[in-house]
């Protein structure tokens, strides 16, 4: 495994089924120990572009590399043994129990049986391994699921939807592994519906639209690329309520409404101090202030406005 | 390359599966009573019960397998691919170290197993009563019987992988299996007869026996009956039938090459 090889690279990649393309044109590099959360909405091409990073579908045209092998070529087979795949809804065999359905997986990966204690451990299933995978609730599946895509210590992690049915308990302790899977220098790609899960938990963000990659960075870096006010929020005597608003509606760029118990101002970031100053000017009138930058879910629907 | 490790992994997955849930002991159950009580009471329409020579024993269980045989082997086949598809595990399995190729053999020498388990329990113990009632020499006779149903079921067992890989749900999978099974089973033979008998008989020459060939249901009967000069009487197409086509080994190619093919097509259909 070369260092500085990218784990991944897609480079002008596409997949169409007849007329219609599935995945058009995109380019994409993900760093090593990185976590990519890939977002899109539904049929926008997410699970294309996963099933042409696993080298299950070949690209109609462009390419695509894992740890610098092309999908298409033999020696993928090897990388293999060095993916972990965790696919959308998942559905195990219903007549093995969890610790066989690992053996299984573990038999084709080349992975000694021993590691599958392990991983039912790492998942939360240690007691449940001798039960059979139908008489797992959604939960406990989709965490056979998760520990099935460990196996073989993997240097690249593809999680499609993976906290889909887990409690929030669950999920939590998925982001640990998570996080402790990047710390170890695991590359992570994973998709959500659930936007507020990722925003604080992936490095960078890929959102994917019609088949192309209509932006990749930082929260960061695709919030300055939206132009989205960012909120602040104050709680206000009613009393002093036309006083304040009155102050602040000679504020240039600031959008004033009216909430339960105070008012919501909306700004772009770039006139966050302007208003920021007229809102400390007005001292004890304001009792409490909270400061909202826009979420993922508000940068995601931004951007998809842009959408053509 | 192929891989020899991973398809032996599938293969003892799926007969794995298919001991946990019964599969292979109710199936043989069912051709253990089937043959017994077929044995038995087949001679009941010329007004007597009990065993008679094992001529017609063997008919008679020609006459139960053909239809038995396919129609369980393609159940067991039809959502082999297109299961995993819907269940969302085939991407999965495919991610893995494992060619498409090595998981259409595993699953084929997976089911294969549980089949010929199932068959082999099943006739073996009818072989048993019939050991007892028939002398010692009948037996190779009825282990070519075995043997040429097992062959009859893994033609149609890879029958059943082919419409699976082309199949996108189970649910046409499942009626295309059946469907298939008419095809071979039922309707087949009745429209080789229907010709003939339009025609006058005007194709009756040896090429038109051929047509048998594109049956394995007719490539298993022909296979068994032809040894059996007693009971080829009961088979109106065997009249057809050549001595050149009549040969077991010939025949025993021809179900082979039902076995090869449709595992050849489906690997050639199970591409990305």
């Amino acid at each position: 495994m070369d260092i500085d090889t990218p784990p991944v690279e897609v480079r002008r990649a596409a997949m169409h089924f007849g007329a219609i393309y599935a995945v058009d044109g995109i380019d994409l590099s993900v760093q090593r120990g990185e976590i990519l959360g890939l977002i899109g909405r539904n049929g926008a091409g997410k699970s294309t572009l996963f099933k042409m990073m696993l080298g299950l579908l070949v690209p109609t045209s462009g390419s695509v590399h894992i740890e610098g092998i092309a999908v298409t070529s033999p020696a993928f087979r090897a990388i293999r043994r060095r993916i972990g795949y965790l696919p959308e809804n998942v559905v195990l065999y219903d007549h093995l129990d969890g610790l066989e359905t690992l053996h299984f997986f573990a038999r084709l990966k080349g992975v000694p049986n021993q590691q599958c204690l392990e991983v039912l451990q790492r998942v939360g299933l240690l007691k449940a391994g001798r039960r059979r995978v139908r008489d797992y609730s959604r939960g406990m599946r989709q965490r056979l699921g998760l520990a099935q895509a460990l196996l073989g210590t993997p240097s690249l992690l593809f999680l499609d939807e993976p906290t889909s049915g887990l409690d929030p308990e669950a999920t939590r302790d998925f982001y640990t592994i998570l996080g402790d899977l990047r710390a170890s220098g695991t590359t992570i790609i994973l998709t959500s519906h659930v936007l507020a899960e990722l925003q604080d938990r992936v490095d960078r963000l890929a959102i994917i639209a019609m088949g192309k990659l209509q932006a990749l960075g930082t929260l960061e870096a695709l919030r300055a690329k939206t132009p989205l006010p960012l909120t602040i929020q104050l709680r206000v005597a009613s009393l002093q309520l036309p006083t304040v608003i009155q102050a602040l509606s000679s504020v240039h760029g600031l959008t004033i409404t009216t909430i339960a118990d105070g008012l919501c101002l909306h700004c772009l970031p770039a006139r966050r101090m302007a208003a920021l100053t007229a809102v400390i000017a007005l001292g004890d009138e304001i009792q409490d202030l909270q400061i909202r930058d826009p979420s993922l879910e508000d940068v995601f629907l931004g951007l998809a406005s842009q959408t053509p | 390359m192929m891989e020899l490790s991973p398809i032996k992994t599938i293969a003892l997955k799926e007969f794995h599966e298919r001991l946990r849930h019964r599969w292979v002991l109710a199936i043989g159950i069912v051709f253990a009573v089937f043959s017994l009580a077929i044995a038995y009471f087949g001679g009941t329409q010329e007004g007597a019960v009990g065993f008679r020579s094992i001529d017609f024993t063997i008919a008679s269980l020609v006459s139960l397998v053909i239809y038995l045989i396919p129609l369980i082997a393609l159940m067991l086949g039809f959502d082999a691919i297109v299961g995993e598809r819907e269940r969302g595990s085939l991407d999965l399995l495919l991610s893995l170290p494992v060619t498409r190729f090595e998981l259409l053999l595993g699953k084929f020498f997976g089911l294969a197993m549980a089949l010929g388990l199932s068959m082999v329990g099943g006739f073996g113990l009818a072989a048993v009563v019939f050991y007892r009632q028939f002398d010692r020499v009948t037996l190779p006779h009825f282990l070519g019987f075995v043997l040429s149903s097992l062959l009859l079921g893994l033609a149609f067992l890879s029958l059943a992988l082919l419409l699976s890989v082309v199949t996108r749900d189970r649910t046409r999978a499942s009626g295309l299996a059946i469907m298939l099974w008419f095809l071979f089973v039922l309707v087949f033979d009745l429209l080789l007869l229907g010709t003939l008998v339009s025609t006058s008989g005007a194709f009756a020459g040896d090429g038109f026996a051929y047509l048998l060939l594109l049956n394995p249901a007719d490539v298993f009967r022909l296979f068994n009956l032809q040894s059996l000069d007693a009971v080829q009487t009961d088979y109106a197409l065997m009249e057809l039938v050549p001595p050149t086509l009549a040969h077991p080994g010939a025949l025993l190619l021809v179900m082979l090459g039902w076995i090869v093919v449709p595992l050849w097509l489906a690997q050639w259909r199970f591409k990305p």
